[in-house]
């Protein structure tokens, strides 16, 4: 109980000081983690759609396969990442490793999984609701795809917070192919695991409460932005 | 003048190993309103959309004419029950326009425009899903009419309507008949087909039983099905 | 290679992270970093060569891949036989000894195996292995855990039982494991006097030579990663053999208490 008083406090002085390293690996987290929920929404709300509408051999297959990579450990993404991206291996070339790049990478991978499960399951719903409408005006199938999109941008945005979410709290990964160098990929959760390691509970904690304080913050920005879009439901 | 717009071929549709509708043989010309009437589970909405091509025929041919070729590439369906689209009511009735590639502009110039025309009087801003039952069947047929379909399906489209909205709805598929739509739709509201139809299809157990003029039919019908139907009796 | 350089270009530019010439990077145990050395050495490196030293702090075996695998410039570590294994197979230039420090034994202040009363570190574990007192092993073979090892070999012992627990994991992880279950363990002098969650947990023993501990670096071979900065590597082993480095080193306290002791030679 005392640790977690003290980390609030810390917690609070960090923020309200504006501490030069807080707002740095803060800032990174964001980029990196943002960055990562746009590529992957880029590719996992299409993917999503695109499976909802089409009825090929492979579908449940390939329906099977991404909630089975949803729980794919990071470590194990992190390493894949690492060994891709060593100067020993085959992208090594890039010298990408121990970057912000990798690390948004890395991410991208874990994260669009859920990005594309989640849509696939609220486009499916929209879909069977669209049907008829779409075929009757004998849509393309990209047509259908952006109107499902765009109709069902709600839902999908909340497939890209989750994606977000499952981003900013990853440790085991960007460890590996980050690296956690301070000043240059160094994040909240990498230092989260650097303090709790030096037995700094209370910083460590502090930096949690600022982690969970930013994926609030993130949230109900993105929810208020969609509101004064459109003061509708959706 | 009046030419041939399609022929059905002992057109059947089957699903699950079941007959819903068929075999059913008729020949449909390329103007006036066809009413397909008949009890519930005849197969009316079923063989509408199958003309629509939304269902897939098992077995049997739908052959259109080559002279309806206008009809066949400008056609219109206004469901049962409207689908409600995610967006407001002026985007939702703009939307086919937006899908030819009509700017956002004038595409929502013409929904404006549409949605007078069916008598669509709320606030077009608002959301399709907050309109009352008549207004999102209008919101439908205007949806359904802003392409300017020369085929136009309805099924049922007064269906769980008052009174009021009814008639109105009447009075449009009346004008743009007389603008040279074809429409061909369904009802089981006797009344209805009536006021609007040209042509009866009348259809039992997913069987075609009658075809006939509208006038032959409600003063003679010829099957013991459609005579007790008329007369309001329950037909097995 | 064009298609990947493109690529390359592509990725960065989305986050422009330019990587500056004069970054090299050096992989390092944890024991090192958590020492807090790192926090005077790295500024004043950057000060007198201009080279930005970025430290990816993990266990020795981590650390010995990462530069085997050509993904750092140099390596900073504490596990000669692994050291000397990993020079052999052509993964380094040479090895510099630069400086060592100690390990100690830590455990529960009332200490009941009686640790405190041994002349050698290997009669204090055969204290501590007669007693069954709870022990805690890094188990993840590290610089550290190597070096436990080998004490008990040298103590004739065969840790096993539920007395002995390996919890696979760094310096930090161990001694909170320590911490939360009042257990033996040892550590390095540094890791112990920065960690901030001691609990009932005391220093037990310490003093033997067999617990000094080597650190080396070796800059990474460029004839088999030609990519590796080995320039900057070199100049920051002249750095590290300075005059400058030993008074720093030497001169580094923690809780007043001096932790590692330069002994580099210089040729």
């Amino acid at each position: 109980m005392n640790d977690i008083l003290q980390g609030l406090a810390r917690a609070a002085k960090l923020v309200v000081t504006l501490n030069a390293d807080l707002v740095e690996i803060t800032l990174l987290s964001l980029q990196v983690s943002l960055g990562a929920a746009v590529i992957g929404s880029a590719i996992g709300l299409p993917l999503g759609a695109w499976l909802a509408i089409n009825r090929f051999p492979a579908r449940r297959m390939v329906i099977a396969l991404l909630n089975a990579l949803m729980g794919l450990p990071p470590v194990v993404v992190g390493l894949f990442v690492y060994v891709l991206f060593s100067r020993s291996g085959p992208l090594g070339v890039l010298g990408l490793l121990f970057t912000p790049t990798a690390m948004v990478i890395a991410q991208v991978i874990i994260i669009t999984p859920i990005i594309a499960s989640v849509a696939h399951q609220a486009i499916r719903e929209l879909w069977a609701d669209y049907h008829d409408l779409l075929i009757s005006l004998e849509t393309t199938h990209s047509q259908r795809i952006a109107t499902l999109l765009w109709d069902g941008r709600r839902a999908l945005m909340t497939a890209s917070l989750a994606g977000f979410g499952r981003g900013i709290g990853e440790v085991g990964a960007i460890m590996i192919v980050g690296g956690n160098i301070d000043h240059a990929t160094r994040v909240l959760t990498t230092a989260i695991a650097l303090e709790t390691g030096k037995g700094e509970f209370d910083m460590a904690l502090a930096l949690g409460f600022v982690l969970i304080g930013l994926a609030i913050a993130v949230n109900l920005t993105l929810h208020m932005l969609s509101r004064t879009e459109r003061g509708s439901r959706w | 003048m009046v030419n041939p717009m399609m022929v059905l071929d002992k057109v059947e549709l089957r699903r699950g190993g079941r007959v819903i509708v068929g075999p059913i043989s008729l020949g449909l010309r390329d103007a006036g309103v066809t009413m397909a009437m008949g009890p519930n589970g005849a197969g009316k909405t079923t063989l509408l959309r199958a003309l629509h091509g939304l269902e897939r025929v098992s077995s049997g041919q739908i052959r259109w004419a080559e002279s309806a070729e206008a009809l066949r590439a400008r056609q219109a369906f206004v469901f049962q029950t409207p689908i409600l689209m995610r967006r407001s009511v002026l985007d939702s009735i703009a939307y086919p326009l937006r899908l030819k590639g009509v700017s956002r502009g004038e595409a929502r110039e013409r929904a404006a425009a549409c949605a007078e025309t069916v008598g669509l009087r709320v606030r077009l801003k608002k959301d399709a899903s907050t309109l009352s039952g008549g207004e999102k069947q209008k919101m439908a047929l205007a949806r359904a009419l802003i392409t300017e379909p020369a085929l136009l399906f309805l099924d049922e489209p007064s269906a769980n309507l008052d009174g009021r909205s009814t008639r109105e709805i009447e009075e449009i598929l009346t004008h743009i008949r007389a603008g040279g739509t074809r429409i061909v739709m369904s009802t089981h509201d006797i009344g209805q087909a009536r006021r609007l139809a040209d042509e009866v299809v009348f259809l039992h157990d997913g069987r075609l039983v009658e075809q006939a003029s509208s006038a032959a039919f409600f003063d003679a019908p010829q099957s013991n099905q459609a005579y007790a139907y008329l007369q309001g009796d329950i037909v097995i | 290679m064009t298609f990947k350089t493109l690529l390359a270009a592509a990725l960065s530019a989305v986050f422009a992270v330019a990587a500056q010439a004069q970054d090299m990077k050096m992989s390092v145990t944890t024991s090192f970093a958590n020492s807090g050395l790192a926090d005077v050495l790295l500024p004043e490196i950057k000060k007198d060569t201009g080279i930005n030293v970025q430290l990816l702090i993990v266990g020795t075996g981590q650390a010995l891949k990462l530069g085997a695998q050509g993904d750092v410039d140099a390596v900073l570590v504490h596990a000669k036989a692994a050291e000397l294994a990993w020079l052999a197979e052509g993964n380094g230039t040479h090895r510099r000894e630069i400086m060592y420090n100690d390990f100690i034994f830590v455990g529960p202040s009332d200490d009941p195996a009686g640790v405190a009363k041994a002349d050698r570190a290997t009669d204090a574990l055969s204290a501590i292995a007669e007693a069954k007192a709870p022990f805690v092993s890094r188990g993840d073979n590290s610089g550290t855990h190597k070096m436990e090892l080998r004490l008990w070999d040298a103590a004739g012992i065969a840790p096993q039982g539920d007395w002995y627990r390996a919890v696979g994991q760094g310096m930090g992880a161990a001694l909170n494991t320590a911490s939360g279950m009042n257990a033996y363990l040892m550590s390095d002098r540094a890791s112990w006097l920065k960690f901030a969650n001691k609990g009932d947990l005391k220093l037990v023993y310490e003093g033997d030579p067999i617990l000094f501990n080597q650190y080396a670096y070796m800059p990474v071979n460029p004839t088999k990663h030609p990519h590796a900065k080995n320039d900057l590597a070199n100049t920051l082993e002249a750095w590290l053999v300075s005059d400058r480095a030993k008074e720093l080193i030497d001169g580094y306290t923690l809780n007043g208490e001096k932790l590692f002791t330069f002994n580099a030679t210089v040729d």
